[in-house]
């Protein structure tokens, strides 16, 4: 019988079933971090039991750390008690960590691709819910809570009911200045923040078959904000030739070996879904969020909803509207803001930052907006740098980073100042998410770039006509 | 894990879609290692932004002051993988939550802490709102597990149902790592199996200090 990819890969990995029914799944790699890993340390040592396998396992430092040049455990003072936790932890599980000042620290989701760790066909799992964006690599990769964490830590695998399939195929070819964050906000928009629940999401189609691993990542990264449980892109040769090399990454002759399994690595003709989407991607423009979830999002050249015409949703879209201190019918674009952030699990990788600079590049940030750039490993700051985008961002008016969570996470010292209006490439505009009373609109790295430059919501591709 | 057999309480309504984990527990509270999670939950709702009590809040009504459930909306628990939100529902004897949906990573936590999620049928579930508005705080709802049933305070029953496994282990109060544990011998028999088939998959090691 014709079978998913994601029934292929589940199925390979299946230990045993459980007495209450549920499927033990292997975990081949897992990636931990210090808002949560030492409550789950700390379980694991009042019940004597040790980490089964601590050289599948990896300890990042990335919600809590500070991103001011120069930063140590002190710099943001609630952070210290959890780096240092994480790094006891770590050392007496024998788990490696990247710390704070590792050439090689940064945000988990960034730092495991970039090194290797996440190979095509492979289990991941990370105590957050972003987890699956290695999913761009042909990884299956969960997000899970802290209980989860320390069942993984002494097991080694996590006890599942098998999730639903979903597709999602997204054709045509993308605008210029369009890019994967675009397409995530509108599949977001009209699946809805639950329109993904109790499925595993294959992104498919000519779009995303176009896109860089980068783009695939960001993709798969906005999947749990329609509310899946993972989501991935099967892999090809864009994926091998992107892991090839990299330092954990299998080498030689185990890499021929791998390779040669990773070719087999797709959905059958005819395999079946429990439901499938297609989005025709050709006439998408840029997208941005208007309101207080991920779902409320509208072309960069719409207009605010109005809730009267919509009796259903009223109650939600009012409270939106007041919170984002917006009026019906009105545009986005024009509307002065306060302070841009380019950076998070979504949009850091060393792509991203080009695509912004090159927006940015001899212009100035407006007065009175506060711009951040934060890379979201501490290589990426490093290529960045040697690149010269750190000198764009710079001279521009950007202030430029130590990689970590930054104005995503709110738990590290950034955030907004109350009643601001931030244009963000992160994954969630909730309420107080980046700060009390913050309004955060979401959008790609072209449109903060632009925004930035303009000091209003921007649309990056008039900006860069009126260059022309 | 604290066993759930029975639990009687103040049903607080709470019927918005969509309730997040930054709303109910925000990230600004758990800057310490270990929080207030009792004052942790819904902080930022309970609030007026000079610090003071909005005594709008449900949960700062006198009548929902001791509560014992939550009855929420659509995909509740939405958003990040935080399990302080289930910790602050338990600081508050929180023991059971009735939703319309809950969203998958929050419905797991709450397994994994002896929280009971209840989603009632969609006809039962508009005749349970509409007994919490009535009541109004004013006489608890007692939920039965063995007996997968909610009891109003004037004797109406709504039953509900859960997966046989979910119910299990929460009567049980089941030790979830023991529980996988039994199962260790496949654990390793499937290492070696996965050593020989897909030998990259059992090695991460750093190729440049290896």
């Amino acid at each position: 019988m014709p079978q998913t990819l994601f029934d292929k890969i589940w199925e390979s990995h299946l230990v045993a079933r459980r007495g209450d029914g549920r499927e033990l799944l292997y975990i081949d790699r897992h990636v931990l971090h210090e808002l949560h890993a030492p409550h789950a340390f700390e379980q694991l040592q009042k019940q004597q039991r040790r980490v089964r396998r601590p050289d599948l396992t990896f300890s990042m430092q990335d919600h809590t750390v500070a991103t001011k040049p120069g930063r140590d455990d002190s710099t943001n003072p609630s952070g210290a008690a959890f780096l240092k936790a994480m790094r006891e932890g770590s050392r007496k599980n024998g788990i490696r960590l990247f710390d704070i000042d590792d050439p090689e620290q940064g945000i988990s989701h960034v730092v495991a691709p970039e090194l290797g760790m996440v190979l095509p066909g492979a289990t991941h799992a990370v105590p957050d819910s972003h987890a699956s964006t290695v999913g761009g690599l042909g990884a299956l990769a969960f997000g899970c809570g802290t209980s989860e964490l320390a069942h993984i830590l002494a097991t080694q695998v996590m006890a599942m009911k098998r999730p639903k399939r979903m597709r999602v195929r997204f054709e045509g070819k993308l605008a210029p200045h369009v890019s994967a964050k675009d397409v995530a906000l509108r599949i977001i928009a009209e699946l809805g923040v639950a329109g993904a629940r109790g499925h595993v999401v294959e992104y498919a189609g000519a779009a995303v078959r176009a896109m860089p691993i980068e783009q695939r990542m960001t993709l798969c990264n906005l999947n749990i904000e329609m509310g899946g449980r993972s989501g991935f892109v099967a892999p090809d040769d864009t994926a091998f030739g992107w892991i090839a090399g990299r330092p954990f990454a299998p080498q030689g002759a185990l890499w021929d070996r791998a390779l040669a399994h990773w070719r087999t690595l797709a959905t059958d003709d005819g395999a079946a879904f429990d439901r499938e989407h297609v989005l025709d991607c050709s006439t998408l423009e840029p997208q941005i969020t208007w309101g207080t979830d991920p779902s409320q999002v509208l072309g960069i050249s719409g207009r605010v909803p109005d809730p009267a015409a919509d009796p259903a949703r009223r109650a939600v879209i009012e409270s939106a509207l007041a919170y984002m201190g917006l009026a019906p019918g009105m545009a986005l674009a024009g509307l002065k803001v306060d302070r841009v952030f380019i950076g998070s699990c979504t949009n850091s990788r060393l792509p991203d930052l080009q695509v912004a600079a090159d927006v940015v590049r001899g212009r100035r940030v407006a007065a009175g907006v506060v711009a951040m750039v934060v890379p979201g490993s501490t290589t990426v700051k490093r290529e960045a740098e040697t690149a010269g985008l750190d000198r764009v961002f710079r001279d521009a008016g950007f202030f430029w980073g130590e990689s970590g969570c930054s104005m995503c996470a709110g738990g590290n010292g950034d955030r907004g100042e109350p009643g601001e209006r931030c244009v963000s490439t992160t994954n969630r505009n909730f309420e107080h998410r980046q700060g009390p009373k913050v309004r955060t609109h979401l959008v790609s790295p072209a449109t903060a770039a632009a925004t930035a430059i303009s000091g209003r919501i921007a649309d990056v591709r008039q900006l860069l006509a009126g260059q022309a | 894990m604290q066993p759930f057999t029975t639990h009687t309480g103040i049903a607080v309504p709470l019927f918005k879609d969509d309730v997040n984990t930054d709303h109910i527990a925000p990230v600004q509270a758990m800057r310490a290692l270990k929080p207030d999670y009792k004052a942790l939950l819904f902080m930022r709702a309970r609030q007026r932004d000079d610090g003071s009590e909005d005594p709008d809040f449900v949960l700062n009504q006198p009548q929902f002051r001791t509560p014992g459930m939550l009855v929420a909306g659509h995909n509740f628990g939405a958003g990040s993988s935080r399990e302080a939100a289930v910790w602050g529902m338990l600081a508050n004897n929180i023991r059971v939550i009735v939703a319309r949906s809950f969203a998958d990573i929050y419905r797991e936590n709450c397994l994994q802490n002896g929280l009971l999620p209840i989603v009632l049928e969609a006809q039962d579930a508009d005749a349970f709102e509409q007994k919490v508005v009535a009541v109004n705080g004013a006489a608890p709802f007692a939920v039965d597990l063995q007996a997968q049933r909610i009891t109003c305070p004037d004797g109406v029953v709504f039953a509900f149902d859960i997966p046989p496994a979910d119910r299990m282990r929460l009567l049980e109060g089941l030790d979830d790592i023991g529980f996988t544990l039994k199962h260790a011998d496949e654990i390793g028999a499937f290492e070696k199996r996965m050593a020989a088939a897909q030998p990259w998959l059992q090695i991460a090691a750093d190729s440049r200090t290896s």
